[in-house]
């Protein structure tokens, strides 16, 4: 073999740098999204933007942000939790009868179903079962389970949890302060601490991180423990705002989520995931959802397929990006 | 000086069973400190698995292990790693999603805690000046945007990062498969001043030029077992090969070649690159065998890619009269059908053929088969077995089988000897001139001087466009390099 300098390899910086661009702007595809659906919004009702405006229409983008993140955790080890919007109905459905009635019992309910979802985790990662059936499975028990804790609607917040949904900051509506402190908590917590890149690299190439001496039993436990505690905060901040339950209250929000999180940037295996952008999907899904659609005097009946037709468009945005990117 | 302590490693009797298939038969193998040991041996030979006992992937079926003459009875990765003992394994193992600097923390459990991020940069990014000077990788870019040549670079980098652990012994397996010769020369020169600071190295590639000039001492495997180790000095490449039960010498294919000259076929692809300025074109006939030199990257496998498009929609500036069939370099993202059996991997491209009505034949699948099973030797009990069964080499071959069974009379190879051992190589290249003679035409992309001699005919790329059109025997290295480097026309 003869040495040679090579400069000229495949690759080059400049082409990297390019590739690093197709990123970012990718990356801020669910901010774009946002802006657009927020500026449709305003020309249709001007009056909507503002501190009340802003108080109403994203009064249930904390429940949607905290659920979405939840998914993304699953999401950033290569599976897939179809149980997370029932499992935010029970949690509801504890949260509006155990919680407020003995507390100490409702704690430990939950915390015991954060203990469940880590067992799910360390299930399908020792039998190696599909997640998308251990959860679909996992969905009707919890929804049972809500059931037959609050078999008809109703049941009651605790106050401490309605005055704390309830809070008014001044200037900025609270919603968007709790949107922006998930974000800022999660990302520091996946993307910048030392076990949070141990955490993405078992979705990336678990291969690699098990000859490395890493166990993943342990990361598929914690992902899945922290979407279990995501989606408990999720439940009790749904409970806060509509401050009454019901058995079926959080089934949209499973769909919501993974929609959230792809709509966020985030891809379904590769451990490509980013919370920043999983928060900023859901609240473009819960303005999406009604407010926009109201405004624009879509009746109630069109308003579910109007949603799925504006997740399409805003997906293939994203994937015409994609395909740029490659 | 006593050999027991001098040792870094030593495994005795170490045996390995893979369901029926016998990986390693009682195999006694030792590094000693300051040494760095060659290992060579054809694809299935067990040189893999031996490795992975050494780093602690897999455990022994019997037999000991020993690190610095004391016995590990519960060996593992961690424990490995405490010891000092890394490895830079075949495949790739970066997280594709994570930056340089990530992937270099997954390696460290030290780096952790307020800080980790920079100090992790500045380990890998002082390491990568080190072993490449002027690599041009940032420790921010992310895994995935890097070319396979930077990504190997980066895990043989990681390799040599230190943080809490000692290191002693880092196993290279063909860790410069996917390099160009100028970056595989800086590495092996760092292996050397590495070996001569007194730690060791294992050094498994199947560039016997590589492990000759670089080891002290040559172990060769075949069969599960270790038929030779003695001094480099004391092998010549003849020896290697004889030693490895490989074939004959190419000097002999260097001569068949020569000597043939075929006659003109009909023409079967005329090609011009999409940043062709000038009127250079790729030609090819029937019964041509065609390379494709240059460093790597240089738009080979574009104009492959554009060959193998032009086939199924006319484009122009490419002109192709036959079926064409492609080799993947990248076997295991563009090759190989992971959930597929061995069988059904070969048949993919014969579809039509394999029909009988609207389903696929079965019967006609394993006919198909067992033809190239037999033909080109892939060495598996059984060819409906998962195509991960096989070892690397043997996988390429079923590639090579999915190809040459078709109906195509163009076979496209981008780069396909990537880490393939010399006998399945030689092998290969017999099946290459055979299956030319027989009027099929070979468009053949390689990273390795050596394989050019197989080829009638030899364009030179440099950015994109061909610089240079020789034919073989105006041939040689020297030119290549020239025209690779020269300023383009």
């Amino acid at each position: 073999m003869t040495a040679a300098p090579v400069e000229t390899s495949p690759k080059s910086s400049s082409e990297r740098g390019k590739l690093a661009r197709a990123r970012l702007l990718r990356s801020l595809l669910p901010a774009l999204s946002l802006v657009l659906v927020l500026l449709a919004i305003a020309w249709l009702n001007p009056r909507a933007i503002s501190y009340f405006g802003f108080s109403l229409m994203l009064n249930l983008a904390i429940p949607i942000a905290l659920a979405t993140i939840a998914q993304m955790f699953v999401i950033a080890g290569n599976e897939l939790d179809l149980s997370i919007g029932t499992f935010v109905g029970f949690v509801g459905c504890v949260t509006a009868t155990w919680l407020k009635d003995a507390p100490l019992v409702g704690v430990v309910i939950l915390l015991a179903s954060i203990g469940v979802y880590a067992l799910l985790g360390a299930l399908i990662y020792l039998r190696n079962l599909p997640s998308i059936v251990v959860t679909l499975g996992m969905s009707f028990v919890w929804q049972g389970l809500a059931i037959l804790i609050l078999p008809k609607p109703g049941g009651k917040a605790p106050d401490w949890l309605l005055s704390l949904m309830a809070f008014k900051p001044p200037f900025v509506p609270f919603p968007i302060i709790a949107a922006l402190l998930i974000a800022a908590v999660v990302y520091f917590g996946l993307m910048r601490t030392s076990y949070g890149v141990i955490l993405r690299g078992s979705g990336g190439n678990a291969a690699a991180l098990e000859r490395a001496g890493w166990s993943l039993l342990r990361t598929k436990i914690v992902l899945f423990a922290l979407a279990g505690l995501f989606g408990v905060l999720s439940g009790m901040a749904l409970i806060g705002i509509t401050t009454s339950a019901d058995a079926n209250i959080g089934n949209g929000y499973t769909l919501l989520s993974i929609a959230g999180v792809i709509l966020g940037g985030g891809e379904f295996v590769g451990g490509r995931v980013s919370p920043i952008g999983a928060v900023i999907g859901a609240l473009t899904l819960a303005l999406a959802a009604s407010p926009l659609l109201t405004f624009m005097h879509i009746p109630p009946d069109w308003q579910v397929a109007a949603n799925g037709a504006i997740l399409i468009i805003v997906l293939a945005a994203r994937v015409l990006i994609s395909r740029r990117e490659r | 000086m006593p050999e027991a302590s001098a040792d870094i490693v030593r495994l005795d009797g170490a045996e390995k069973h893979f369901g029926a298939v016998r990986a390693l038969a009682g195999v006694d193998f030792h590094v000693g400190a300051g040494e760095c040991v060659g290992l060579v041996g054809h694809n299935g030979a067990g040189k893999s698995t031996l490795m992975h006992m050494v780093a602690g992937t897999l455990v022994p079926d019997s037999g000991r292990i020993a690190v610095r003459g004391g016995i590990e009875d519960n060996y593992s990765v961690p424990r490995a790693q405490q010891l000092g003992i890394r490895c830079v394994f075949q495949e790739l193992s970066l997280c594709p999603n994570l930056s340089v600097a990530e992937n270099t923390r997954i390696n460290h459990p030290a780096l952790s805690g307020f800080g980790w991020r920079r100090k992790a940069a500045d380990l890998i990014a002082a390491k990568l000046d080190e072993i490449f000077p002027g690599h041009s990788i940032s420790a921010s870019d992310i895994a995935s945007d890097l070319s396979i040549g930077r990504r190997q670079m980066v895990e043989v980098a990681r390799a040599f990062t230190v943080t809490q652990d000692p290191l002693e012994l880092v196993i290279l397996d063909e860790p410069t498969s996917s390099l160009d010769a100028h970056t595989a020369g800086q590495l092996l020169a760092f292996v050397r001043r590495f070996v001569a600071s007194g730690k060791s190295c294992i050094l498994i590639s199947h560039l016997l030029g590589e492990v000759l000039h670089n080891a002290d001492r040559i172990v060769v495997m075949r069969d599960g077992k270790v038929v030779a180790s003695d001094a480099a000095k004391a092998f010549d490449r003849d020896r290697l090969v004889t030693t490895m039960g490989g074939a004959e010498a190419r000097e002999k294919i260097a001569a068949e070649i020569a000597t043939q000259k075929p006659e003109t076929g009909p023409l079967r692809v005329r090609a011009r690159p999409a940043r062709q300025e000038d009127g250079n074109e790729l030609v090819a006939h029937a019964g041509e065998i065609i390379g494709l030199a240059g460093l790597a990257g240089h738009g080979q496998t574009d104009l492959l890619l554009a060959i193998f498009a032009a086939a199924a929609r006319s484009k122009t500036g490419i002109e192709v009269t036959a079926p064409v069939a492609l080799v993947a370099g990248d076997r295991q993202s563009d090759g190989i059908f992971a959930q597929w059996s061995i069988a059904q991997n070969i048949g993919i491209r014969s579809l039509a053929r394999l029909r009988n009505g609207l389903l696929i034949s079965p019967q006609r699948e394993a006919e198909l088969a067992t033809f190239w099973q037999k033909k080109i030797g892939i060495r598996t009990p059984d060819m409906n077995n998962n195509i991960f069964s096989l070892s690397g080499g043997n996988q390429q071959k079923v590639l090579f089988a999915r190809a040459l069974g078709s109906d195509a009379k163009i076979v496209l190879m981008d780069d396909p000897m990537r880490g393939v051992d010399i006998g399945t190589k030689l092998e290969v290249y017999d099946l290459v001139r055979e299956e030319a003679s027989r009027g099929r035409t070979f468009l053949w992309y390689t990273t390795e001087t050596e394989e050019l001699d197989n080829c009638h005919h030899i364009y030179v790329f440099k950015n994109g466009r061909i610089v240079a059109n020789l034919r073989r025997d105006e041939l040689t290295e020297q030119k290549i390099i020239q025209s690779s480097f020269g300023d383009a026309a």
